[in-house]
């Protein structure tokens, strides 16, 4: 850290560059078009910030342990990121994410640890900032660790719920900032550090926990949100602008994200925040407006290749059970054979379908659809009356018609796609087992509605033969 | 304490989150993965920090946890960008046959984009 004036000032100036480099690479991503411009300038900024600190760093003694973790993070980061599978991308960004929540966390408990003792009380600006990003790192950390095995499926996707859940939680949170406080005051400072920290980390577990697979596009988000918060605050504890700047904006990025998904399952950010998520329970068919004795019209791949190849404006709906079956090219193929036929194919977006927002996008993108013909919900819906077919793909609940009229269905106020206006409604479901919020769907007894059991992939590709003999 | 420091570094953090809503405002949701993933890959900016505290004379957390928090960090910063970039690769406007015209109107919208930028 012998850092003349000059070399000092630089550094600032770097960091700066840096700094503009992540805000017009964000602004870049405005577009396609220019978006992968952005990733690089983006790139070229963490490239910049890091030399410039490569010139802060003491390499005279522990030169290696900056090499063994960078070397080691860069391969194994590196190695993840070009074999993930595109369908385990929500995962895949929510362990990331843990990561640098993780990081965050570590960063600030050393900070403060090497605090003098007597200074641990007199700064309470910089102990306030240390505690507070151990406080939302570690829960960004354990939080994403929780939601990367449930997208994982190493543990159950649905919601783990217990008695009390509220309490133990309010509980922990109170420790953390009773803990908050008396490094504040400087009242036993270093084991309170401590105990905020702990009860930070296993709040991080047991908040994830009740929340079910449905609803991970607003915890990943919220998550990110929390990590990049943690970061600005390391930025605070550090004197460093360039981690307040890239938290900043990741903070903002993560909660505006979080308050566009509350907003698309119609729950409020209070109702996101303060856990209330397990409410979304299944309920034993209660608030349900499906008949008792409804019956539900099973349909032939024959059937439906004849419908869709005679139609002239199709709908495809994606949900996640597109993604689980991996079935996203050979959508593509039955679109491209459609087409080829004169069908005009388009794709209803659900801003929550799947397990982070664009979820539905990046898989369809990978099966190299075109991204205009991926519509919004707002854009399409007027559109559903004049399609001919709308073909649900693994959609369960943002297309069930009781969020629309049932006003004591617990999805009841959720924006959906309206696809029971269509003319005719094909839906490919694996079985009758109630979609994930464990709630009737109507939409499956309508007269106009026809079923098509089975893995998704396998239909799909027993479609696209049907049509191409046509 | 000094205040004068603290609200200097309050002034660029609310700044930036100002700053943060409006780009991130105009980012299509089409794009809302690989933007959660390049979000992800800039708040791996924490390296910084995590050299900081590691690589001086003696690591504040001792070796084993001070290489941890590094290798967190860098796996968040190179994971994040590797994967956004392999997101971003494959967001095309038309079907890849057509690809060398999509480029072309590509270049157009990039002009019109930048003209934005003019206050």
């Amino acid at each position: 850290m012998i850092a003349t004036d000059t070399t000092s000032l630089l550094i600032a100036v770097a960091y700066l560059v840096t700094g503009v480099c992540f805000i017009v690479g964000l602004r870049l991503m405005s577009t396609p078009l220019t978006a992968r411009r952005g990733n690089m300038v983006s790139i070229a900024g963490m490239a910049i910030a890091l030399i410039a600190t490569g010139f802060q760093l003491d390499f005279a003694e522990s030169w290696w342990i900056g090499a063994i973790g960078l070397g080691a993070g860069a391969a194994v980061g590196i190695y993840f990121a070009r074999s993930v599978k595109m369908t385990a991308m929500p995962q895949m960004v929510a362990i990331f994410n843990g990561c640098g929540g993780g990081a965050a966390a570590m960063v600030a408990s050393a900070e403060y640890l090497k605090l003098d003792p007597a200074v641990q009380s007199v700064a309470p600006d910089l102990s306030i900032a240390s505690v507070l990003t151990a406080i939302i790192g570690s829960i960004s950390f354990t939080g994403s660790i929780i939601a990367f095995l449930k997208l994982q499926e190493l543990m159950t996707g649905r919601p783990i719920t217990y008695p009390g859940q509220q309490v133990v939680n309010g509980l922990l949170a109170l420790v953390a900032v009773a803990g908050l406080v008396c490094v504040a005051i400087g009242y036993e400072p270093v084991p309170a550090f401590f105990a905020s920290l702990v009860a930070s980390a296993v709040l991080g577990v047991l908040f994830v926990l009740p929340i079910g697979g449905a609803d991970m596009p607003v915890v990943i988000s919220l998550l990110n949100s929390f990590t990049g918060l943690a970061a600005a605050l390391t930025g605070f504890a550090l004197g460093n602008d360039v981690l307040i700047i890239s938290g900043a904006l990741v903070g903002a990025s993560g909660t505006l994200l979080t308050l566009m998904m509350g907003k698309a399952m119609n729950r409020s950010v209070a109702n996101v925040l303060f856990g209330a998520f397990g409410a979304v329970k299944p309920t034993e068919g209660g608030g349900s407006s499906v008949a008792a004795d409804a019956v539900v019209r099973e349909s032939s791949v024959d059937d439906v290749a004849n419908m869709l190849a005679n139609a002239e404006h199709v709908i495809v709906v994606p949900g996640y059970g597109m993604a689980v079956a991996q079935a996203q090219h050979s959508v593509r193929e039955l679109a491209d054979e459609l087409e080829r036929r004169g069908v005009e194919v388009k794709y209803a977006i659900h801003p929550v379908a799947g397990r982070m927002p664009g979820h539905m996008n990046v898989l369809l993108a990978e099966a190299n659809v075109p991204y205009p013909a991926l519509i919004d919900m707002e854009d399409i819906n007027p559109e559903f009356p004049q399609a001919d077919v709308a073909l649900v793909i693994g959609a369960n609940d943002v297309t069930n018609p009781d969020a629309r009229s049932n006003t004591s269905s617990p999805i009841y106020g959720m924006p959906i796609l309206d696809v029971d206006k269509a003319g005719r409604v094909v839906v490919l479901k694996r079985s009758m087992k109630p979609g994930f919020a464990g709630i009737d769907n109507p939409l499956y007894a309508l007269d106009n509605t026809s079923m098509l059991f089975g893995d998704a992939k396998s239909s799909i590709d027993k479609l696209v033969g049907a049509v191409k003999t046509l | 304490m000094n205040y004068a420091h603290l609200l200097a570094e309050l002034t660029v953090f609310v700044l930036a989150v100002f700053v943060g809503v409006e780009v991130i405002g105009k980012v299509p949701p089409t794009l809302h993965t690989p933007l959660m993933s390049a979000t992800n890959a800039i708040h791996g900016i924490v390296l910084v920090g995590a050299l900081l505290i590691a690589v001086v004379a003696v690591p504040h957390l001792g070796p084993v946890l001070s290489i941890l928090a590094v290798f967190l960090a860098s796996l968040n910063v190179f994971g994040g960008y590797v994967v956004t970039g392999r997101m971003l690769a494959m967001f095309k406007a038309r079907p890849p046959a057509a690809a060398g015209d999509g480029n072309k109107k590509g270049d157009d919208l990039t002009i019109r984009l930048t003209e934005d930028w003019k206050p």
